[in-house]
């Protein structure tokens, strides 16, 4: 069935290449949002659906690019295994392409890596419709330029993602969720030292006046931690669903945020150094990452989020709302010249995504 | 493949940080002759001399005098990296002591349209460094400053040409380190890590180069400034930095780089295992992984292998063992003893024969001692020795003990094995005497029957000691016609006019047409009746 479905899509590419028709490559449609806005023709990827191979003692799934997250997700929980950088589930029918097409990670990113860390190997059509596959399955490949991990967060522009493999990692045995209170430069100036000291801090969150940590690892490890760091406990049920919904941008912080967008604000996501200091910026402000990643509901113009990022050593990506200056921070004129130039080099006719990730590829 | 002369001291000495330019392996014998002494044919001398006239005058004005060599005496040291067995002259090497000056050689090799190739200390193992018989190699050996080291944020900002071991040296006073380890880390500097996307015995715990790089500055072909990444996690659009590292020096030259730091751990435990069946070994490293247990390093030697490492450094190792698993546990004291307790009731379930832990720092090095000292070692018992390293899929591993034992009678040569046994990756060394042109044939026809053995069991020609000119033609067997030329695409998508490194990593069609052997599909999607060109 599945390769019908790929021998469809085969034709389709081959066509739109052909006829230079632009395409919206199309998983479960749950991060429209995100990037530019879509152009193009729709074209579903769902029906490359399904596990191609799993075998945990390898830590590696190969999965094709239209399975739903959850459902990847589901099969990785019954071996007591986990996509270690938590990716966001912004609705029921997201799927693994999309995951890696946008290459956002949840809460864990700082400790345990992002999406491009765990991806092995990809299988793509490009943009004249040849298949091709690079990476693997293994842990350890250097034959070749690394192809797989440029598709992540890619926003589909290089090509139609039809499997990937990911690296899996065993769930952590145990887990405690701790809560101080503290101000923001308080809260950077802890994580920050935390992070220089070999802890099991896998993800925080700053929002409102209270620093959310979370250790995760050995029994022995999370114990020991808790008892030198202090702080309150929280409830084991309390931070699971805490956490999930940082995860998934349900929480207090994102649905304000979604409140604040629809009345004119622009939420904003500042990947920053982690030890750059608090940003002044008026609005509603949640730390992750260690520091590392900033997010901003506020009214203030784009040009100031750009610059003060900019300046802070890191850069400024307009998520939700006004994103007249561009999604993304724009390039420095030699990277421009290679964005384009890969671009060609992966769909001469421009069909794939035209414009999501940068208005000119 | 990698062939090597007896010579022990492979890798190269240590190099100040401050003065020495010029690469170490002058010191060693270039004895592996015949075949696989593959001295490049040059130009023909009137042509040569004439460019290199030509690049010489427009160099001079760019560099210091004692920055730029030509005569023969000078750069006969650069003819080769660790990869001896292909050598080829520069035309001429620059040494720049400043990013002005990279830059303005750059610009104007590529004015004239000369290659040129970046080198770091020069240990790479597949010739990735290997001169350019029309084209200047560019050491980057000056570039040996460390910037700043950062113990709030956890990086160290450096120039390229600092040595892997260096960058943990600096760090080590605040309570950091880096974490890829490659065995040459004594002599190898950054910015080579980064061009060959280097590992070490830690990476299955801690990763690759890849995963502790957060920034690459340097210059485009044509000499332009740039920057891959940042100081933040991550940078806008593409993941250029993802392409870069490990890209052997064909897409930009790095002269300066942020790694991650991180914390060192409070405590690490050895366990040394025994099996008397190598299969049995193999399950073993598959059941701590399904245990749900990452090592901080997870490492197998054969009998063979262990029998000449036992007589050369004496660590006590079994010799009544088909194989031998050495089994990490690193963080704090509670951590590594709860982690050593689940790995030793894993490693007896298996059937281990014997199980020894380290109880203290000393024992634990003497355990590790013999792993580090497998190539040396194999030189003491064998004329010449060839090392691969192909990556398979970790079950697999028994699988692939049994075809190479197989090969062993096909070919009439001994092989030796250790392994990256937590990532797969095989370090096969084939023993043979290259004095015995028969023997280095069968050596070379035993290397490619490994390589292409382990792209059919899923894996791949080479998990960290890069393509360079050694696995060109296994290029051919793992990547399709239509892969390749994609691959060629990136390279001109970063550097139109193709003058970084020209000639490898990725083979011509042309060269895989002479090679002759088909494309082994990799098999990650069933789709046999697509064509796949």
């Amino acid at each position: 069935m599945a390769d019908a479905a790929l021998e469809l899509l085969t034709e389709q590419v081959r066509a739109a290449h052909a006829d230079k028709t632009p395409l919206n490559i199309c998983g479960g449609n749950t991060k429209a949002f995100y990037g530019e806005a879509p152009r193009g023709q729709t074209l579903d990827v769902r029906a490359l659906r399904g596990i191609s191979s799993y075998e945990p003692s390898e830590l590696v799934v190969t999965v094709r690019a239209g399975t739903p997250l959850a459902e990847l997700e589901a099969v990785l929980a019954e071996q007591g295994q986990c996509l270690a950088f938590e990716p966001p589930r912004f609705g029921p029918t997201s799927t693994v392409g999309g995951m890696v097409s946008a290459g956002l990670a949840g809460p864990s990113r700082a400790a345990a890596g992002g999406v491009r860390d765990h991806v092995l190997g990809a299988t793509l059509l490009n943009g004249r419709g040849e298949l091709m596959s690079f990476g693997g399955q293994v842990m350890k490949n250097v034959a070749g330029y690394d192809v797989s991990r440029l598709l992540v967060g890619a926003m589909g522009v290089l090509g139609l993602v039809c499997e990937l493999s990911l690296k899996v990692l065993p769930l952590a045995t145990a887990s405690a969720t701790l809560r101080f209170e503290l101000d923001e430069e308080e809260a950077l100036r802890r994580l920050n030292t935390w992070g220089g000291q070999p802890l099991p801090v896998n993800a925080s969150a700053w929002w409102n006046g209270m620093l959310v940590l979370r250790l995760s690892g050995a029994a022995a490890a999370v114990q020991s931690a808790v008892a030198r760091l202090g702080g309150e406990l929280v409830d084991p049920a309390l931070a699971a669903s805490f956490w999930a919904g940082l995860r998934d941008h349900r929480d207090e912080f994102f649905t304000s945020a979604q409140v604040a967008v629809a009345g004119g604000a622009t939420l904003w996501r500042l990947s920053l150094p982690q030890t750059a200091p608090a940003t002044a910026l008026p609005g509603e402000h949640l730390v992750e990452w260690g520091g590392a990643q900033r997010w901003v509901t506020t009214t203030a113009s784009g040009a100031t989020l750009r610059e003060l990022a900019q300046r802070l050593g890191g850069h400024a990506t307009a998520f939700r709302g006004n994103k007249a200056g561009g999604a993304l921070a724009p390039l420095s004129a030699p990277l421009a010249r290679i964005h384009r130039n890969l671009k060609t080099a992966f769909d001469p006719e421009h069909i794939f995504n035209p414009g999501r990730l940068y208005a000119d590829l | 493949m990698t062939a090597h002369t007896p010579a022990p001291a492979r890798a190269e000495p240590a190099q100040s940080e401050t003065t020495r330019a010029e690469p170490a392996q002058s010191d060693t014998p270039l004895a592996a002759p015949a075949q696989l002494d593959i001295k490049l044919a040059g130009p023909p001398p009137a042509e040569r001399a004439a460019r290199q006239a030509q690049v010489l005058a427009a160099l001079a004005p760019l560099l210091p005098a004692h920055a730029l060599l030509y005569r023969h005496e000078d750069t006969v040291p650069y003819e080769c990296d660790g990869l001896t067995a292909y050598r080829q002259m520069p035309l001429l090497v620059a040494l720049p002591e400043t990013e002005g000056q990279v830059a303005a050689v750059l610009k104007a090799c590529h004015g004239l349209g000369v290659p040129v190739v970046a080198r770091g200390a020069g240990t790479g193992l597949s010739g990735g460094a290997m001169p350019h018989a029309l084209g200047v190699t560019l050491s980057l050996a000056k570039f040996n400053q460390i910037l700043k080291v950062d113990a709030l944020a956890r990086t160290a900002d450096v120039q390229c040409g600092v040595r892997n071991l260096a960058i943990s040296e600096a760090a080590a006073p605040l309570g950091l380190y880096y974490a890829p380890d490659p065995s040459s880390q004594i002599a190898c500097t950054i910015g080579g890590n980064v061009a060959e996307n280097s590992g070490g015995v830690h990476c299955l715990k801690y990763g690759l180069t890849l995963h502790n790089v957060l920034r690459v500055r340097g210059f485009t072909a044509d000499g332009e400034a740039v920057e891959f990444g940042g100081h933040a996690l991550d940078a806008p659009g593409l993941d250029l930095l993802a392409v870069l590292v490990g890209s052997e020096g064909m897409l930009a030259v790095t002269t300066e780089v942020t790694v991650k730091l991180c914390p060192k751990p409070q405590l690490a435990r050895c366990i040394m295992a025994s099996f008397d069946d190598m299969r049995q070994a193999g399950d073993a490293v598959a059941a701590i992984i399904a245990a749900g247990i990452i090592p901080a390093g997870l490492e197998m030697m054969d009998k063979p292998m262990t029998a000449a490492v036992e007589d050369f450094v004496h660590a006590g190792y079994d010799l009544d063992a088909a194989a031998i698993l050495l089994c990490e546990s690193d963080g704090t004291p509670e951590e590594v003893a709860e982690e050593i307790g689940r790995m030793e009731a894993v490693l007896r379930g298996c059937g281990a024969t014997a199980l020894t832990v380290s109880e203290n720092e000393a024992q634990r090095l003497r355990f590790w001692s013999g792993r580090k000292n497998a190539f040396p070692a194999s030189g003491r018992i064998s004329p010449d020795y060839m090392c691969m390293d192909s990556t398979i899929p970790r079950k697999r591993l028994a699988d692939i003990l049994a075809a190479i034992a197989q090969m062993e009678i096909k070919y009439g040569l001994r092989c030796c094995n250790v392994f990256h046994a937590g990532d797969g990756n095989l370090h096969p060394l084939i023993l043979f005497d290259a004095n015995d042109p028969d023997q280095m044939h069968r050596c070379e026809l035993f290397g490619a029957d490994i390589l292409e053995t382990s792209v059919a069991m899923g894996g791949t020609v080479t998990g960290e000691h890069g393509v360079g000119v050694e696995k060109l033609s296994s290029m051919c067997v793992q990547f399709s016609a239509a892969e390749r030329e994609q691959m060629l695409a990136i390279k001109r998508a970063f550097d139109p006019a193709g003058g970084l490194n020209p000639g490898k990593v990725i083979p011509t069609l042309q060269r895989c047409a002479e090679y002759g052997r088909m494309h082994v599909k990799k098999g990650l999607l069933p789709f046999a009746e697509l064509e796949r060109f």
